[in-house]
């Protein structure tokens, strides 16, 4: 179900209000805040992955999107209404994936599903989707002796049984195995073809790079970044990295290098050739370390050119210090 | 396989948004079919909620501890007669105090309240849900219990007709004020201190005018009589004993329940 990636037709209704618009959101818990005017746009028929490390603010962002907290101030958008003015409204055509899960542990884990789709007017068919996720499989077994992987097909099952229009999934993947990782990313893809917006918190930077139509990098409460990953990822400079033995003396390469890229020893045996302009990473800088690895007598392995990965770019935006300040 | 046409294929499975909520009715159902069907699954629910109100009923219609429990002023009445209240009595503490309050409050502590505080389910519908949850379990323990009292020479009609509405009618006065402060309990405490307090108060107010008739207690008697175990004994008894409605226990359960909702209210965290 590999979805093209037509840019403009991606999102047929593209006129349309965004599903989730987010403006300046604050919350506060006593002196620590949690959101610091956080903005964000979800759009339908799109994934819309939130990125950043734990504390960042995520799970508020989604709490208070469903109506389960309500923000300091700031301006929150859900479908055009107000979670908190409109939550009866909403809960029928949002769906929930909460971080701790909030499944009731006494009962087989099909009869939590099968209460939650009886909440809906136009439910999924519960034996279809229990079938695609596995959950038919440990369809009897309490929920609390579900494994955290089957906990999470479950509680992903419940979220968009509903067939709801707006997605929220805080960490849909954490826990699974990649089998099931596959399944549920399939499915996400396919709630996203059929229009429905999806936003997702992860920390796994293989999910946003497989689904994000756009991704929001959030730090202290903050929008960061955002952008699709491209986007992201293409702002850095062109970067030729390879791999050989350690403490290789460089001198010779930088003589025969350009002045417009930087060479440097990474880590032991990482060789990166760094970009000081755009384009200064030519074919002639590839062939020129190339012969220089050649005439070493070195084979260089893992020889690519790249930007940075969306895992640096995350990681430079979020990192810091002051990550930890206060 | 006699039918080719019963082979159906897999469903599809819609994938495209529709929202939209269920009618009230079948959300509340739905609730309250998942509840008793959690409750009965439970074996320590099944052991508080039947099993031990049926020892006791056996213990007290069959052995000397019955003898003891059994005033003086209520020995010239056969003791099956004086204890069988008394124990449907139990049976409501058990399911609308005990079970829910335990229930509720580990599922306040794992999130289920705020997980099915988001479905079209609210609030107000999984409460109710519970509320009829608890009913419909409570009818269960009274036809089973009754025919258990009845099989030990029960006579539920012996002070007139009037005895078994007006007993149904006190059960639910109990209902409503032990209901009330089960959510009172589950709504404030930790889920462990909801179990610690709940099991404990099991047994103390199931020793406190409702299984053992408050006049046992002598001289603290009239104290016990502002107890809501102590309230539901007495109306119990005075529906099946005596064919009429104690308005007295009847106002005393009316203001626990009252009480204890105002309090929940005012107190009551969904997390």
């Amino acid at each position: 179900m590999a979805r093209p990636r037509l840019p403009g037709v991606q999102n047929p209704r593209g006129e349309e209000a965004a599903a989730l618009e987010v403006r300046g959101l604050v919350k506060r818990y006593g002196r620590l805040t949690a959101l610091d005017g956080l903005d964000l746009v979800a759009r339908r028929g799109e994934v819309t992955a939130v990125l950043g490390p734990n504390g960042a603010g995520k799970t508020t962002l989604v709490e208070c999107c469903t109506g389960l907290r309500r923000a300091d101030s700031g301006h929150l958008s859900v479908l055009g209404l107000d979670p908190r003015r409109d939550g009866r409204a909403l809960s029928s055509r949002t769906g929930v994936l909460l971080q701790d899960g909030g499944l009731p542990g006494g009962a087989p884990a099909l009869a939590v599903l099968r209460l939650v789709a009886a909440q809906h007017a136009r439910p999924m068919d519960v034996d279809a989707l229990a079938a695609l996720l596995g959950i038919d499989g440990f369809g009897r077994t309490s929920v609390r002796r579900l494994s955290g992987g089957q906990r999470q097909r479950l509680a992903l099952a419940c979220a968009v049984v509903g067939r709801p229009e707006l997605a929220f999934l805080d960490e849909p993947s954490t826990g699974l195995d990649p089998h099931a990782r596959a399944v549920v990313w399939d499915l996400l893809e396919q709630l996203r073809a059929a229009g429905v917006a999806v936003l997702l918190t992860t920390h796994s930077m293989a999910e946003a790079e497989r689904l994000a139509d756009a991704v929001v990098v959030v730090r202290e409460g903050r929008a960061v970044a955002s952008g699709t990953v491209t986007q992201l990822t293409s702002s850095g400079p062109e970067v030729l990295r390879f791999g050989a033995p350690a403490h290789l003396p460089l001198d010779g390469l930088r003589a025969a290098l350009p002045t417009t890229v930087t060479t440097d020893e990474t880590a032991p045996g990482r060789y990166e050739v760094t970009a000081l302009r755009p384009g200064a990473v030519d074919p002639q800088v590839v062939a020129t370390a190339a012969s220089w690895c050649a005439a070493q007598g070195v084979l260089p392995e893992g020889l690519v050119v790249g930007r940075r990965s969306l895992e640096e770019v995350v990681l430079e935006l979020t990192g810091g210090p002051s990550q930890w300040a206060a | 396989m006699g039918s080719v046409s019963s082979q159906a294929g897999p469903a599809v499975l819609e994938l495209a948004p529709a929202g939209g909520a269920a009618p009230a009715a079948q959300r509340v159902a739905a609730q309250s079919r998942f509840e008793v069907g959690v409750l009965l699954r439970n074996g320590e629910q099944v052991l508080v909620s039947l099993v031990l109100p049926a020892l006791a009923l056996l213990v007290l219609a069959r052995t000397p501890v019955g003898a003891a429990v059994v005033p003086a002023s209520l020995g010239g009445l056969p003791r099956i007669d004086v204890v069988t209240p008394g124990v449907l009595g139990l049976a409501v503490l058990s399911t609308a105090f005990t079970g829910q309050a335990i229930a509720l409050g580990f599922d306040r502590r794992y999130g289920v309240l705020r997980l099915l505080a988001t479905t079209p389910l609210g609030r107000s519908g999984l409460l109710l849900g519970r509320l009829v949850a608890v009913l419909v379990v409570e009818a269960l323990q009274v036809v089973v219990l009754s025919a258990l009292a009845l099989a030990l020479g029960w006579r539920p009609l012996a002070a007139g007709g009037a005895a078994v509405p007006l007993l149904l009618l006190t059960l639910l006065l109990g209902t409503a004020a032990f209901a009330a402060l089960a959510l009172l309990l589950a709504g404030t405490l930790r889920a462990e201190a909801v179990l610690a307090v709940a099991n404990l108060a099991w047994v103390l107010l199931a020793g406190a005018g409702l299984l053992v008739p408050r006049e046992a207690a002598g001289a603290a008697a009239p104290l016990l009589a502002v107890l809501p175990s102590s309230a539901l004994g007495d109306a119990v008894r005075a529906a099946t004993l005596d064919g009429t409605l104690a308005l007295g226990p009847c106002a005393v359960l009316l203001a626990w329940a009252a009480g204890a909702a105002a309090l929940v209210v005012r107190t009551f965290k969904w997390s």
